[in-house]
């Protein structure tokens, strides 16, 4: 899932214009073919942003019933007001906030996870990198379902608490494995510079390892909160009360689904673009300076 | 390795733990209603989950399996484009494939509910086809449920293949077609092998979640197209029958870990982690 592509690779030579020159019944034949891909991959574009239309059009939709589903008529009142319906809404602040914290935490045992796996050889690094992917690789319905019983078998009260921890566990898979991938080639040997020039080792730690790694961090901060602030299947097994966003999205549905629900998840859609756009602009003017 | 331990306890702890305590609810067994299930070596629920729940594990499997090889189908060659005509616009390319993906997995499938249903803008070209009737749906079809998996899933296909793609260098087809080779030979022998990597890689992570699920059939199928998901969720959070929907995770979980580890035998797990 590195979208913003952290670690292009090398470009090792321009794509030879292979169109230069014409005639030659092959080189039309590989010509018309490039065309239908193109126009295969426009429609497929068009597929992959169709309910993004949806969902943003029907933001100025006023819903004849009590579910935004079917056209009516244009408005901009649910714009007027995004914050109309109140369990909406703090669902949606609740969501933030189990993110929040299980986001933070994950960044720190991952990251953590990820130095000590990409930096020391020991026994049994292999088995540790396994386990670290089987929780990604576990349906989500399973972790949920195994958590559910440890937490009835304790006799927890299910709630804010069973639900960040959840949370966290397939975050930190998620970090490790995000930052791990980012510092793989890292010169180590720069620790070692920074000390002998007598830099005590929090300080090295400070100066020169935690920036050569933030890249990485941001990148599985901003993708950890995201799946984070989705998940339904394993909050489902373990929210008790506490309702989230999507929780909440569902359980409303069979009797509403307002227009804000529209123009919340619209809000998500203009901030996560502008994350997207300033963290790629940040990795491109790195790769820059770092070259 | 006081680094690694606090992420390994708390993987133990809450993910390795809970997995043992399913495998020990799956082999207990409840004398009478309302009695808390004991540890008895009960391997009924089992057979049970293979005799009662087979439909809904052939669905599973057919849908997630379905919806796989659409995935490739479509995001091979998207990967494919982006990679070699996208140019200096690659990694924009890339981020709007991911964009979609910022919207909640729930409201998107509510949305194609929106684009599919019987007053939706589709339904009526839908019923121009000759061998559907006036009365066709998109909505409540196993279709529309494979569509809704592919769709949600499509990302974790397009993102590894993206990247084995970016990997070669592309050259080697240059080689191959100085060498007398057609541009199909030289793709099929050359990019298609080097390319195989990503092609597994995004088909475990769009089998897995997919298989696994029950949003999908739960939006855009029918009583007729319910999946595994849809009875262990049932099963534990209103039926509370927890040694049956225990017994029903695990061979899902065995079925699933069983083509990870033969995965990660032939490929590493460096792949999965993208």
């Amino acid at each position: 899932m590195t979208m913003s592509g952290g670690a292009a690779p090398p470009v090792l030579v321009e794509t030879p214009d292979l169109d230069a020159g014409t005639g030659g019944p092959q080189r039309i034949q590989r010509r018309w073919g490039r065309r239908v891909l193109t126009g295969f991959c426009v429609l497929v574009f068009l597929w992959l942003f169709a309910p993004l239309i949806n969902i943003v059009a029907f933001t100025f939709n006023r819903p004849l019933g009590r579910r935004n589903l079917t056209w009516n008529e244009f408005t901009l009142e649910n714009w007027a007001q995004p914050f109309k319906d109140v369990t909406l809404t703090s669902a949606f602040l609740r969501s933030l906030l189990v993110s929040a914290v299980a986001v933070s935490i994950a960044l720190v045992l991952g990251s953590l996870m990820a130095i000590a796996l990409a930096r020391y050889r020991f026994s049994g690094s292999k088995v540790t990198e396994v386990f670290l992917v089987l929780p990604l690789t576990t349906p989500e319905i399973v972790m949920g379902a195994s958590l559910y019983q440890l937490f009835l078998n304790r006799n927890v009260t299910l709630g804010f608490s069973t639900i960040v921890i959840a949370h966290i566990m397939f975050c930190v898979s998620f970090v490790a494995l995000t930052v791990k991938a980012r510092v793989r080639g890292f010169d180590w040997t720069l620790e070692d510079a920074a000390m002998d020039l007598g830099s005590s080792p929090w300080r090295t730690f400070r100066k020169v390892t935690f920036p050569l790694i933030l890249p990485g961090i941001l990148a599985a901060a901003l993708l950890s909160f995201a799946l984070s602030l989705d998940d339904y299947i394993i909050t489902d097994f373990t929210k008790g009360e506490y309702v989230t966003f999507p929780i909440q999205v569902n359980n409303q549905f069979k009797i509403s689904f307002p227009p804000q629900v529209n123009v919340l998840a619209t809000m998500i859609l203009v901030v996560s673009v502008l994350l997207l756009v300033l963290t790629s602009l940040r990795e491109d003017r790195s790769s820059v300076v770092g070259r | 390795m006081g680094m690694l331990s606090p992420g390994v306890i708390w993987l133990l702890l809450f993910f390795l733990v809970p997995v043992l305590i399913l495998v020990k609810a799956s082999l207990s067994s409840t004398p009478r209603r309302f009695i808390p299930p004991t540890f008895s070596w009960d391997w009924s629920n089992y057979t049970a989950a293979f005799s009662q729940y087979q439909p809904q594990f052939v669905r599973s499997f057919g849908y997630a399996g379905t919806a796989t090889i659409l995935a490739i189908l479509i995001g091979y060659p998207l990967a494919y484009w982006i990679a070699t005509q996208g140019g200096r616009f690659k990694n924009l390319l890339i981020g709007l494939v991911v964009v979609p993906f910022f919207i909640s997995y729930l409201i998107r499938t509510i949305a194609w509910t929106s684009i599919l249903s019987d007053n939706g803008p589709f339904v009526g070209l839908y019923r121009l086809l000759p061998w559907v009737g006036s009365d066709g749906r998109l909505l409540a079809t196993p279709w529309a449920v494979i569509g809704g998996l592919t769709y949600n899933f499509i990302s974790f296909m397009i993102l590894p293949i993206y990247v084995s793609l970016e990997k070669i260098d592309f050259r080697l087809t240059e080689a191959a077609a100085d060498l007398g080779s057609t541009a199909w030979h030289a793709f099929r022998k050359v990019v298609l092998p080097l390319s195989m990597p990503g092609v597994f890689a995004g088909s475990l992570l769009v089998f897995i979640p997919a298989a696994g699920d029950y949003i999908n059939t739960y939006y855009l199928g029918s009583a007729k197209t319910t999946m595994i998901g849809t009875v262990v969720q049932d099963q534990f959070l209103k039926q509370q029958d927890y040694p049956q929907a225990a017994a029903l995770s695990m061979v899902l979980m065995v079925i699933i870990t069983t083509m990870v580890l033969i995965y990660s035998k032939f490929l590493g797990t460096e792949g999965l982690a993208v």
